[in-house]
Order: structure tokens, then C-alpha cells, then sequence
């Protein structure tokens, strides 16, 4: 057993203090009752408010949130289907090719992305709106997914499935009944990691989006470009606080069911 | 057999046409004409002329001008030294946090863990906002200094490459630790005994065990720094000010505000070739890393 000391306490503690109090004075100050968002004025809610009527926000939110759950559901069936055809696929014509392709997006500057589809979708003639922002978010995402599938897939037993196989099921059948229940957990991070970058991403939807569709960090962007204001304090806390509810509500529940499994898993091993 | 097909093709054809194709036409287009059309450039793709017309068209004039233009040139090298230097300091910052996590009792791990991920799904653009009103003139950090008496005048912070940098560790700090913790989570204890015993001090058995060790898990980080920082956008435009060049924005503003795509296309081609070296590496560490796990 080793020992915390004193130099592990202190980096660990001025490293979170790092990571988190910028975050906390945003939260702070979205409470503040003056425009000027460095003087303390007392407590109020009204940035709330006037963010919840101002309608551009609201579109830009509703966009976003489209964006979102069409791309990360694409992005999680393909990037699924290309870690399945990775691990388990053999060898076929082009799988170099294809494995350079799963992971270059992910090292990718998000500028030279976002340019070359850009020019995909005016060379044919494509208009720009939400459906290419979901085609681009689609794209860069499915890699995400792609790795986490695959990483998942590498470490299960695949007598599994070939005894489902020897026991008379189908290819599709073996992977509907005992693959697909195994994997799911990843399956899952990978459409929520996918949602996130989707919601987060400013640089790919900048170049993709057309008049029509302006995303919620694209509007972020402009307004912030202009300063700091409380209305943009307000609505990054309640995005903080969404992403933290849902972190902390999914690693709960992959922990209770990683206690489920160790619990079965003792079972088994006590019944034999 | 249909169905494995199938199963290859649909990925397989999604990859090429929105990832391979795309490619191919920046690297067209920047070797085409810059021109005041919409769009903004002659020739458009005519692959129908056939692949001799294809060859004779191209034209590295936008290349001849990124050399000849000094703008590229300082873009470039001061994209690799903020990148270079960020990387540095995010390692300095990283390290000695995924030592402490790795040192800490067993049942504090993943509520540790957990801290350092958090930010990592919470907006990275409100995370780089949430520094502009901590470093501006009037902002928490001067109000703070000049409160306890270390300066009488406000530091000029934001809208400088210091903020950059800030901006950059604070932003990619989790791509550093993560790599590091996992290398020397997986690191057996008994090794740092052994050499203790052996009659190391506490210290250099820290330098001759415990870094080598966790060299995978090092440089894995540095490249996760490195490589998107070289390419950064959003950091540089909030946080940098008007001398901060990084090549991220100058391609941004070559094809929003310049409208000149053939050029933007080209910064782009180099960006590329800047990042195949690193990416390269880094893939084969990660390989070389994945065999000595089998």
C-alpha cells in the first residue's frame, strides 16, 4: 500500500482547484444581479429569464439538440458496424485504407475538416442547413464510436458467439442475442460521447451550416467574440449542469451494473 | 456473404465520400485559381474533361504564395512553438496529478477519475469563455493580485499568447493525465520497493523506475496536446489578441473574411503534411503499446 505524500496532496489539490474554479466563478456570476460581470451586486435569476425569452437562443438550442441525436445515432449504427468489420471482419480488399480512414478524424484539425466538407458540398451542390451539419457530425463522430465498440470487442470471449453458432443460431441471430447485449454498454458511451461532441462542436458546424440553421455554440461564439456577458454566464451554467447530472447519473448506473455482473458472475462460478 | 458486404460497404463508402473525397478536392482546389465568383475559384471540379485536362490545370501558385507571404511562414512556427510550449507545460502540470491519483487509495480512484473526465464533456467552448472574464484587465486574477498586494497596476493578460497557453493546458489537461494515470495504474508497485531496497532514494527511484515506466503513457499525452493544439481555432480567437498568430485562425480567416478558398485550402494541404510526422508517431506508439499489452 503505498502513501499519499505531502507533494501528491498538493499537486492533486491545485490541479483540480485548476480545473474546476474557473467553472465555479462562471456559475457564481451567473447569479449576479449587475450587467458588469466582475462586480458582485447581489444574488438574482434574472439572466435566467431573459435567456429563456430570447428566441434565437431557443432556435439555436432546438437546432443543436437535432443535430445532435440524428448524427449521434447514424454515427453510433456506422461506427458500430465499421468496429464489428475491424475486429471481426478477416481480412478483405482495402481494410488498410479503411483503418487509416476510422482513425484520421480523430487527429484531424477540426478546420481542415470542416473546410474540405465545405467544398464536398458545394462541389455537389449540396445546400447547406441541417442535414449537412448532421452528415458532417455524422462523419467525425462515428470514428469516436467506432473506437470505443471496438476496444469492447477486442476483450470479449468469442466462444460466446460460436456457441451460439453451434447451437443453431444465424450470423445476424448470434449477434442480436449475444454480441449485442455484451457490447451495449459501449454502444451506449459511444452514442452519448458521439451526442456530446456534436452538441460542443463550433468549428466543423461553422463551416457546414448554411443561413438557415445557426447552432447553439455558433450563436455562443458570436456573442462571446464581443465579451463576457451574464445572459452567456447563465446559459453555460445550465449547461454544466445538465453534463454533470448526466455524468454522474451514468457512472452510477454502469457501476451498479458492473456490481450486477460481478454478483451473477459469482453465482455461476458457486453453481458449477 | 451479402450481408458481410453489406456490412463493409455501408462504413466503408460513408468514409470515402465524406472523409477521402473531401480531401482530394482541398488538394485540387488549392491548386486551382483564386477568382471573384461564387464560388471563389476557377476551375471547378471538370472531371468530365478527363484526367490529362485534371494534371495540366494544376498550378502551385497558392504554394509559391504561402512561402512568399512571411504571414504563413510566422503562422506556422508560432502555431509549433505555442503547441511545443503548451505541450510542455501541460505535461508539467499532468504528470505530478496522475502520479497523485495513481498513489491514492484504492477507493478515492474513480471519484478522482470521474473529476478529471467531467470537464472533458462540459462545453470546451465555455470552458475556454470561462477564462476570458478570469484574465481581462478588471478580471478575478488582477482583482486578486492587486487585493493581496503583489501588483499596483492590472496585468495585460487576455488578448496575449500567455492567455493562449493558459487556455490551452487548462483545455487539454485531461488528454495528458488519463494516458499517464493508465500507465502508471498499471505499473507494479513492488518494482519501486525492490529498487528502494536496493538502496535508491525515494527520488531517484521516482526518476530511474516510475518515468520510464510510464513512458507510453507520456508521450501517448504529448501527442494528445500537441496535435490539436497545432491546428487550434477557438483558443487563439478568444483568448489570443490581434499578435497571436496560430495557423488555425489565419486558415479560418483566409476563407471567412478573405474569401479566398484556394489559398485557405492550401495553408490547409501543409497543415496536413506539418501533421503527418507527429500523427504517425503517435500511432505507432499506440501499436507498439497494444503488442506489449498481448
Amino acid at each position: 500500500m503505498m502513501r499519499l505524500s505531502w507533494f501528491n496532496v498538493v499537486s492533486l489539490t491545485l490541479g483540480f482547484v485548476f480545473l474546476y474554479l474557473p467553472m465555479v466563478i462562471l456559475v457564481i456570476f451567473s447569479f449576479n444581479e449587475s450587467k458588469l460581470v466582475t462586480v458582485w451586486a447581489g444574488f438574482s435569476t434574472k439572466w435566467y429569464g431573459e435567456l429563456l425569452q430570447n428566441e434565437a437562443f431557443l432556435n439555436a438550442a432546438w437546432v443543436t439538440l437535432k443535430v445532435a441525436v440524428m448524427s449521434s445515432t447514424l454515427a453510433t449504427a456506422l461506427g458500430t458496424m465499421a468496429a464489428y468489420v475491424l475486429v471481426r471482419g478477416g481480412r478483405f480488399f482495402g481494410r488498410t485504407l479503411f483503418s487509416g480512414m476510422i482513425y484520421a478524424p480523430l487527429v484531424m484539425p477540426e478546420v481542415i475538416t470542416g473546410l474540405s466538407l465545405l467544398l464536398l458540398f458545394i462541389g455537389i451542390g449540396l445546400d447547406r442547413g441541417v442535414m449537412t451539419i448532421v452528415l458532417a457530425h455524422t462523419t467525425f463522430s462515428m470514428c469516436y464510436v467506432s473506437v470505443v465498440v471496438s476496444s469492447r470487442l477486442v476483450t470479449f470471449d468469442r466462444s460466446l458467439e460460436e456457441a451460439a453458432l453451434d447451437l443453431g443460431c444465424s450470423p445476424a441471430e448470434a449477434f442480436r442475442l449475444v454480441t449485442l447485449p455484451i457490447i451495449a454498454p459501449a454502444v451506449i458511451s459511444g452514442w452519448l460521447l458521439a451526442f456530446t461532441l456534436s452538441l460542443d462542436d463550433l468549428v466543423i458546424a461553422s463551416f457546414t451550416s448554411g443561413p438557415s440553421a445557426t447552432t447553439l455554440p455558433i450563436k455562443i461564439f458570436s456573442a462571446v467574440r464581443l465579451g463576457v456577458s451574464p445572459e452567456i454566464n447563465a446559459l453555460s451554467t445550465l449547461m454544466i449542469g445538465i453534463v454533470t447530472v448526466g455524468v454522474i447519473a451514468a457512472s452510477l448506473v454502469s457501476k451498479q451494473s458492473m456490481i450486477r455482473q460481478k454478483r451473477e458472475e459469482q453465482q455461476a462460478a458457486r453453481a458449477q | 456473404m451479402m450481408r458481410r458486404f453489406a456490412l463493409i460497404a455501408v462504413p466503408y463508402l460513408w468514409l470515402l465520400l465524406l472523409f477521402l473525397v473531401p480531401f482530394v478536392i482541398v488538394l485540387k482546389i488549392s491548386l486551382s485559381d483564386t477568382a471573384l465568383a461564387i464560388p471563389p475559384y476557377t476551375p471547378t471540379l471538370d472531371w468530365a474533361e478527363g484526367l490529362g485536362s485534371f494534371f495540366s490545370q494544376l498550378d502551385f501558385e497558392n504554394f509559391i504564395w504561402l512561402t512568399q507571404d512571411d504571414l504563413y511562414w510566422r503562422a506556422y512556427l508560432s502555431s509549433l512553438v505555442i503547441a511545443l510550449v503548451s505541450t510542455a507545460l501541460t505535461l508539467m502540470i499532468g504528470y505530478p496529478m496522475a502520479y497523485g491519483m495513481a498513489r491514492a487509495p484504492e477507493e478515492w480512484r474513480p471519484t478522482l477519475m470521474m473529476l478529471v473526465i467531467l470537464p472533458f464533456w462540459t462545453s470546451f467552448l465555455i470552458r475556454v469563455y470561462a477564462w476570458m472574464g478570469i484574465l481581462s484587465n478588471e478580471g478575478f486574477l488582477n482583482q486578486f493580485l492587486l487585493w493581496i498586494g503583489v501588483i499596483d497596476t492590472p496585468l495585460t493578460i487576455l488578448n496575449t499568447n500567455t492567455a493562449v497557453y493558459i487556455g490551452i493546458v487548462y483545455t487539454y489537461l485531461p488528454f495528458m493525465i488519463l494516458p499517464i494515470y493508465a500507465a502508471l495504474d498499471r505499473m507494479d508497485g513492488s518494482l519501486i520497493e525492490a529498487a528502494e531496497d536496493l538502496g535508491c532514494s525515494r527520488l531517484s527511484a521516482f526518476w530511474l523506475v516510475t518515468v520510464p515506466l510510464s513512458r507510453n503513457g507520456i508521450i501517448a499525452g504529448c501527442f494528445l496536446v500537441f496535435i490539436p493544439a497545432l491546428g487550434e481555432f477557438v483558443i487563439p480567437s478568444l483568448l489570443g489578441g490581434s499578435g497571436t498568430l496560430m495557423i488555425g485562425k489565419v486558415l479560418w480567416e483566409e476563407f471567412f473574411s478573405n474569401r479566398d478558398w484556394p489559398v485557405a485550402s492550401a495553408v490547409a494541404v501543409v497543415l496536413l503534411l506539418i501533421l503527418v510526422v507527429p500523427i504517425v508517431l503517435f500511432q505507432r506508439n499506440q501499436q507498439k503499446q497494444s503488442e506489449a499489452e498481448t
